[in-house]
């Protein structure tokens, strides 16, 4: 019977691991800490997504008191809620915002901006995902703050809200401004 | 019209496959003959259809039909044609219908080449081909229909990925695929077996060649991707340890166990247990990898159907088959005759300690792929775990697995002397300290490590040799004659001997690129001289070219040996307006022993552009190394396919009972148990 009982444990291996698959399509990217944090922004070069907003690259984040890294996608609901809580926050507080499109198509980003209206100064394409990669992103939308040097300040993944914006993303920004 | 016909194909093809999975298991069970051709008519029929649907998308790309959503989204009319064709399987749905149609075709195959199978197992066999089928030929028609029209049609399509427009990926995936899906050969024979209720030497015979042929084509399409990697992506990298590509090597791993363990069942008719929970392992972690790449659960460089429906789907199908499985292995595998016992120094003995190890070591990356998730769950914590965790555990594990490698194949059956091995290895002892030790003297940094790579390679090598010199070795002892013997040695020996010589030469490329690779990342203007490795690489400047689908910026960086000049390098960066992409196109130089590998980036303002010029020492081995692989698989194939197609039928299958002679070919006609 024990010897029974052995031949059982590859099952119940597999059970546990569907599990957390399972598990893990429910998963809903709160707060992350992320390696990055005052550490510089990881290199990449991203093309421009159309002709009216330049292309992003590492280059581009140093030398503004503070900016925003979004990284967002036309297929995402969550992207589109939190899209006008950035607009108000690119506008009203006048921080550059620096867009980039995650694993879409092109036209569809376009079509996502078309419509909801473009926020950002500059935009990336990263098709495959490799600035995702790079930056460590856990899935879209994802906002990181960048200071003066280009360091990474403070990462939120998941769609931002009024709460976090006032909470930690405000006061941040008064301070890097100072 | 074509693509309507795919279309149908394709659901004709479900509806075959229902017959395929239930018919012929009826028929083994009621031992009706009729049953059981109907599944082999079956087998043959899905494919046929298959065949027509993909020719039919296949078509819809060729010539350029933008009516077809697919097409539009991947192709375009400028693109050449290789692309136009690999197109169809770059992207989701088209891939899916791939990973059927060569579904289809070993099932295909085994009704085909498996004349001399025991009926019921054969039918068997056929079904459980059938049912998988059945799950997915119902995932790609219910959520991945690759015949979707697009009404009004556009008038251009949107371009494949430009990254994916490379000769090495267009042969990337099929024969990933041919790896992934020939395994499921091996889980059909299992869980036929565990319905039979039987593992026996002719079990095993039969299950080698399909996991042969799966594991050379697995070993060929993931030395293709990482190939692609190594000079597409720029990074002079060649693996990530990326879940996607850890998705691959997992089943790598465990098929690499599958096709020791079943040569103990064969000539041994021992660890019969295991070597079926190897086999529902292997295709099991092929499916997981199938999930995680198209399910999104995991975020990676090549997650490109992130559809959380499409992730649902794959997850019950992935527990009706490896939950299915394994539960049946759970209530059948305890009955099955345990067979010849071993000492543990013994040929069966290494097989099992190798089994252990590639068994940890395939646990290792499956933990490493999936803690994320599970630390998530558990402690509500979220990290991400790098290289640094799968090199501090997964080479510890390969250094017993690589010292073993090489007296392995030495040891007898049954039982094996200690000393007398060491004496025979005691040339190949002297060879690899005598490496390891030049590579103390030679390497500047991590001096120990490199001369443990290499010292392991070089054992490998120098035991591969000896085994070799060992079994030619007349009794005349004249050259002639040994050749001679060399020559005609079974072309298994041979597959042996060239898959370890294969790993050793990977295990040197591996060690000695990590350790002993050089870079230089600078702003360069024209005429800017770089010292590299002994080289001057001077950047000349940059002009621009066109191609067919794409605009680009061609670098010119000359390389000079002392004052002179031995290449010259032109690296590109091309921009694909479609998709409005930009690629880096690395310019390599390659040679025996290292790589010049440089790589241009974009303009700053002052007009300087930056160049990334890398030195990777031995990174021409990784390829060469699997080649010398792949080859050993198919020649080991050859071998067995004589013995296997060998019509001879024998009315008791023995078991192994002379040492290392091989059982009669054939099977029992009918077992009756």
């Amino acid at each position: 019977m024990k010897q029974r009982l052995l031949y059982l444990l590859p099952l119940a291996g597999f059970l546990a691991i569907a599990g957390y698959f399972a598990y893990g399509l429910t998963l809903n990217p709160q707060e992350l800490p992320s390696a990055l944090i005052d550490k510089p922004a990881p290199t990449f070069e991203l093309a421009p997504l159309d002709d009216r907003t330049p292309g992003l690259a590492t280059a581009d984040l140093a030398g503004e008191p503070v900016a925003l890294v979004n990284f967002f996608a036309s297929w995402c609901v969550p992207c589109r809620a939190e899209h006008p809580i950035l607009t108000r926050l690119a506008e009203v507080e006048n921080v550059p915002l620096y867009g980039i499109a995650y694993k879409d198509e092109i036209a569809d980003s376009i079509g996502f901006l078309n419509e909801l209206g473009n926020p950002y100064d500059r935009i990336g394409v990263d098709q495959d995902g490799r600035a995702a990669i790079e930056f460590g992103v856990y899935g879209v939308p994802e906002t990181y703050v960048i200071d003066r040097d280009g360091h990474i300040r403070f990462r939120h993944a998941g769609a931002l809200t009024r709460q976090i914006i006032e909470r930690d993303i405000m006061p941040l920004i008064e301070e890097l401004r100072k | 019209m074509i693509v309507e016909f795919g279309h149908f194909a394709l659901i004709l093809a479900l509806v075959v496959a229902i017959g395929q999975s239930v018919l012929p298991m009826v028929g083994a069970a009621r031992r009706d003959v009729r049953l059981a051709a109907f599944g082999r008519q079956a087998a043959h029929a899905q494919f046929a259809l298959l065949g027509l649907s993909f020719a039919a998308l296949t078509y819809a790309f060729v010539t350029s039909d933008f009516s077809v959503a697919l097409v539009v989204s991947n192709s375009h009319s400028l693109k050449p044609m290789l692309y136009k064709i690999s197109g169809v399987w770059g992207n989701h749905e088209g891939s899916m219908l791939l990973w059927v149609l060569i579904l289809a075709a070993f099932g295909s195959a085994v009704a085909a080449f498996g004349r001399n199978l025991p009926e019921s197992l054969k039918s068997r066999v056929i079904g459980v081909q059938g049912m998988i089928g059945v799950g997915f030929l119902l995932f790609i028609v219910l959520t991945s229909n690759p015949f979707e029209r697009m009404l009004p049609a556009p008038l251009d399509g949107r371009d494949l990925n430009p990254l994916l427009q490379d000769p090495g990926l267009a042969f990337h995936p099929p024969f990933l695929y041919l790896g992934y899906v020939g395994l499921s050969v091996a889980f059909s024979f299992a869980v036929a077996a565990l319905i039979e209720g039987k593992v026996d030497a002719a079990w095993a015979r039969w299950v080698r060649p399909w996991t042969l042929a799966a594991w050379s084509s697995l070993t060929l399409g993931i030395a293709l991707g990482s190939w692609w990697a190594y000079y597409e992506l720029g990074w002079g990298g060649w693996w990530f340890w990326d879940p996607v590509e850890n998705a691959s090597f997992m089943p790598w791993l465990a098929a690499t166990a599958l096709l020791h363990s079943a040569i103990v069942v064969e000539k041994r008719d021992a660890l019969k247990s295991w070597t079926v929970l190897l086999a529902i392992i292997a295709f099991s972690l092929s499916l997981m990898g199938t999930f995680i790449v198209r399910s999104g659960v995991l975020t990676s460089v090549h997650a490109f159907a992130v559809d959380p429906e499409r992730g649902v789907f794959i997850l019950i199908l992935l527990g009706i088959a490896v939950g299915g499985s394994l539960a049946l292995y759970a209530w059948r595998a305890p009955d099955l005759q345990p067979g010849g016992l071993f000492r543990p120094i013994s040929r069966e003995g290494g097989l099992l300690i190798n089994n252990l190890f590639l068994a940890v070591a395939c646990a290792t990356v499956l933990l490493g792929t999936l803690y994320p998730l599970i630390a998530e769950a558990v402690a509500d914590e979220k990290i991400s775990v790098g290289p640094p965790f799968f090199n501090a555990t997964f080479i510890p594990l390969m250094i017993p697995l690589i010292i073993l490698m090489a007296a392995g194949p030495m040891m007898g059956w049954k039982r094996a002397g200690i000393s007398g091995l060491l004496h025979r290895l005691r040339a190949a002892l002297v060879a690899t300290a005598a490496a390891a030790l030049v590579v103390l003297f030679v390497a500047e940094t991590d001096a120990i490590a490199a001369a443990l790579g290499v010292a392991a390679g070089v054992w490998v090598l120098a035991g591969v040799t000896t085994d070799l010199v060992h079994r030619c070795r007349s009794r005349e002892g004249t050259l002639g004659a040994g050749l001679n013997r060399l020559f005609n040695l079974p072309r298994s020996v041979w597959g042996t001997a060239l898959g370890h010589a294969g790993v050793a030469i990977v295990v040197m490329g591996i060690t000695v690129d990590s350790l002993m690779s050089t870079d230089i990342i600078a702003a360069a203007e024209p005429g800017d001289r770089f010292e590299l490795a002994g080289r001057t690489l001077v950047y000349e400047g940059v002009e621009p070219k066109m191609g067919p689908n794409y605009m680009s910026e061609r670098g010119v960086i000359s390389v000079y040996k002392g004052d002179e000049k031995i290449a010259e390098l032109d690296p590109e960066r091309r921009f694909y307006p479609v998709q409005g992409m930009t690629t880096t196109e690395a310019a390599i130089r390659s040679t025996v022993f290292e790589d010049l590998y440089v790589v241009i980036g974009e303009q700053d303002e002052q007009g300087r552009r930056t160049v990334r010029l890398h030195h990777n020492p031995l990174v021409p081995w990784l390829w060469f190394g699997t080649i010398i692989m792949v080859l050993g698989g198919v020649l080991s194939l050859s071998d067995r396919r004589l013995r296997v197609g060998a019509p001879i039928r024998s009315k008791k299958a023995t078991t192994g009972k002379t040492e290392g002679g091989a059982p009669p070919a054939g099977a029992q006609p009918e077992a009756g148990d």
